[in-house]
């Protein structure tokens, strides 16, 4: 019988991705209900120094796969790690993030191990012993819950919505390091290299505020006042798909459908019109500001605050209150 | 070389969506469908591969129930060599099951690349892939926004959060496309005319059971009235007052 829950805590060059906390503590937040322990699993290349951390959030135990060969996010490397985690602790639940890494191990892992697979949920339940998950369809047009016919149950949690809870502070988890039943000629597609902008940007789907610029910014110029609101609030800038497919700016950029889906707890929406798919991707935010000139346009429909006007003045006067108040 | 593209007919993305009344799933009756938009840019990839190396056939492939015959046709108008509708009833399958059918169509065949959109966007799953991968014992390549080939060995990209990873391999492998992949074609006048002449196959096929299973559908929970605070750049200060006050979110 599957008891207890794993965990996946996501690192990249050493560090932990919020998004490894929030899995963590989501687990930690179910603690009980499956019986059994917290675990959590990493994988990389000297991983097993930062380990004891994911203690303070709720993990009882980590199990680290720490290799040279696995320094980088490999599909089949991180995939065999987990499946190998996930064939040693027999979970009744698996959390891992739905990230970019996430969401692709997810994905592997489950095909692997012939498990059912609820991608980036919004929620996890219990019923009746079994575990669910509620998670969004039609890009958030409707919220279904799905269970495993039988079975325990993979859940990709979306960033940004579950709580990073040091539910035990300076808490240090022990570490079993785990031996590995795969090697490096089992990695058939291989990461050669990761390339990063000269200037770090911060992801859309990271951010806990976004400001984002709609075809009413004009042109490729014109985004300073955005890029100057969004440094000054600490937040990624988004966009629309229309200046995305009209190359103004980058697609990795693009809220919506058919761009990322983001539940930042601040979003901040200038010159976009809030066409169905663009609403798609942001209507979860907490809270959503509009600026636009037409006061008919359907971005005011969702939004908690809206201003009439050109968003050339209104951006920048933000921007200075702003300032004022942080 | 022969190349497979694994398209889905999805509702069109301005739906709006309505529950049927069985609580659980989509009602359809007044939903436009069309083509998946991700597989868009993976039937325009594998068009450009073929005309790269000048040889190889395109064949798409969608599991379903036989309605898709319409969408499935313009793939070929596009310029796909062929099509197969895996004929099957599709209302209680899930990723895993889809994925069984297209791997066992696959592996029967001469492919060697296997093209996706990397999620439908109706499940926004982006499971199948994986799954068929698994099921062929491929590598996976998901979510690539840049492709390229020295005979067998490829070299592709994918976006990750703030950066880019430079993925190699060697065919046979599954990928999956991200917007941005390329620009999709339309179909010109002399493509609609020659699809008409192309091989569109209905095989029947059995499905195995779903491992994940829908149990409830809602629509999501409205968000607050929307409300305009005022106009102009005077607003400002009170938005920024209400977003620290009363919002609590700075
Ligand atoms: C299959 C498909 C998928 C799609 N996916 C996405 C997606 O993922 N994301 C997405 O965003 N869209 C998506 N779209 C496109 C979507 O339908 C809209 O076309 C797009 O969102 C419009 O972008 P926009 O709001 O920037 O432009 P517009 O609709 O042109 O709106 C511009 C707005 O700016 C305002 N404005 C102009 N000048 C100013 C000014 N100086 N100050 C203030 N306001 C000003 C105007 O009043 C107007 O409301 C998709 C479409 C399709 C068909
Ligand atoms: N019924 C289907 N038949 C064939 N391919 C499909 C089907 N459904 C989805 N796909 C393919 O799998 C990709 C990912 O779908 P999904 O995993 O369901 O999000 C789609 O972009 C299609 O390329």
């Amino acid at each position: 019988m599957p008891q207890g829950i794993l965990t996946f805590a996501e690192q990249r060059d050493g560090a932990f991705k919020k998004a490894a906390y929030e899995a963590v503590s989501a687990g930690a937040a179910l603690k009980g209900d499956f019986g059994g322990a917290v675990s959590a699993v990493v994988i990389g290349k000297g991983v097993q120094e930062i380990a004891p951390q994911l203690g303070a959030y709720g993990a009882d135990e980590v199990l680290a796969f720490d290799q040279d060969f696995l320094d980088k996010y490999s599909t089949e490397g991180y995939g065999r790690a987990l499946v190998q985690a996930v064939q040693a602790k027999d979970p009744a639940l698996v959390i891992v993030p739905a990230t970019s890494m996430g969401r692709d191990l997810a994905a592997w892992t489950a095909a692997k191990l012939g498990m059912a697979c609820a991608m980036d949920s919004v929620e996890i339940g219990v019923e009746g012993g079994k575990a669910r998950a509620r998670r969004p369809l039609y890009a958030g047009k409707a919220f279904a819950w799905v269970e495993p016919k039988d079975g325990p149950l993979l859940v990709a949690i979306r960033p940004n919505v579950f709580a990073a809870t040091e539910s035990a502070p300076g808490t240090a988890a022990p570490v079993a390091v785990q031996p590995l039943e795969f090697s490096a000629d089992n990695l058939r597609a291989i990461v050669k290299d990761i390339t990063a902008p000269a200037e770090a940007q911060l992801d859309v789907s990271e951010a806990d505020i976004v400001v984002s610029g709609g075809r009413g910014i004009g042109g490729p110029e014109g985004w300073a006042p955005l890029e100057e609101l969004a440094k000054v609030l600490g937040a990624a800038v988004g966009a629309s798909r229309a200046v995305v497919d009209a190359g103004w700016r980058e697609h990795a950029a693009q809220v919506g459908q058919t761009g990322k889906v983001v539940a930042p707890s601040l979003y901040i929406a200038c010159g976009i019109s809030g066409a169905i798919q663009h609403l798609a991707g942001m209507r979860t935010s907490k809270v959503i500001v509009a600026i636009n000139k037409d006061a008919e346009a359907p971005i005011f429909k969702v939004a908690n605050y809206g201003i009439v006007g050109d968003l050339f003045e209104v951006v920048p006067a933000l921007t200075e209150e702003f300032k004022k108040v942080l | 070389m022969q190349i497979t593209v694994c398209v889905a007919v999805a509702p069109s993305t301005e739906t709006k969506v309505k529950i049927a009344p069985d609580g659980r799933s989509l009602d359809t009756t007044e939903v436009k469908f069309e083509l998946n938009v991700y597989d868009e840019f993976a039937l325009e990839e594998a068009l450009r591969i073929r005309e790269a190396r000048g040889e190889g056939q395109v064949e798409v492939v969608t599991v379903g129930d036989g309605s898709q015959k319409e969408e499935v046709r313009k793939c070929l108008a596009r310029g796909a060599d062929t099509a197969v509708i895996l004929k099957a009833d599709i209302q209680e399958a899930d990723s895993a099951s889809i994925a069984a059918a297209l791997a066992a169509r696959i592996g029967a065949g001469e492919s060697r690349i296997v093209f996706f959109g990397k999620q439908t966007v109706d499940g926004d799953n982006g499971r199948i892939p994986a799954e068929t991968a698994v099921a062929l014992d491929w590598p996976l390549v998901a979510k690539i926004s840049k492709l390229s080939f020295d005979g067998d060995h490829f070299v592709a990209h994918r976006e990750i959060e703030g950066g880019v990873e430079i993925i190699e391999g060697d065919l046979p492998a599954v990928f999956s496309a991200e917007k941005g992949l390329n620009e999709p074609r339309y179909p010109s006048l002399k493509g609609i005319m020659a699809a008409k002449k192309k091989p569109l196959e209905e095989l029947p096929v059995e499905l195995g059971a779903a491992r994940t299973v829908t149990v409830d559908l809602q629509l999501p929970p409205a968000r607050p009235e929307g409300r305009i605070v005022g106009e102009g750049a005077a607003t400002a200060a009170e938005v920024v007052r209400l977003l620290k006050e009363e919002a609590k979110v700075i």
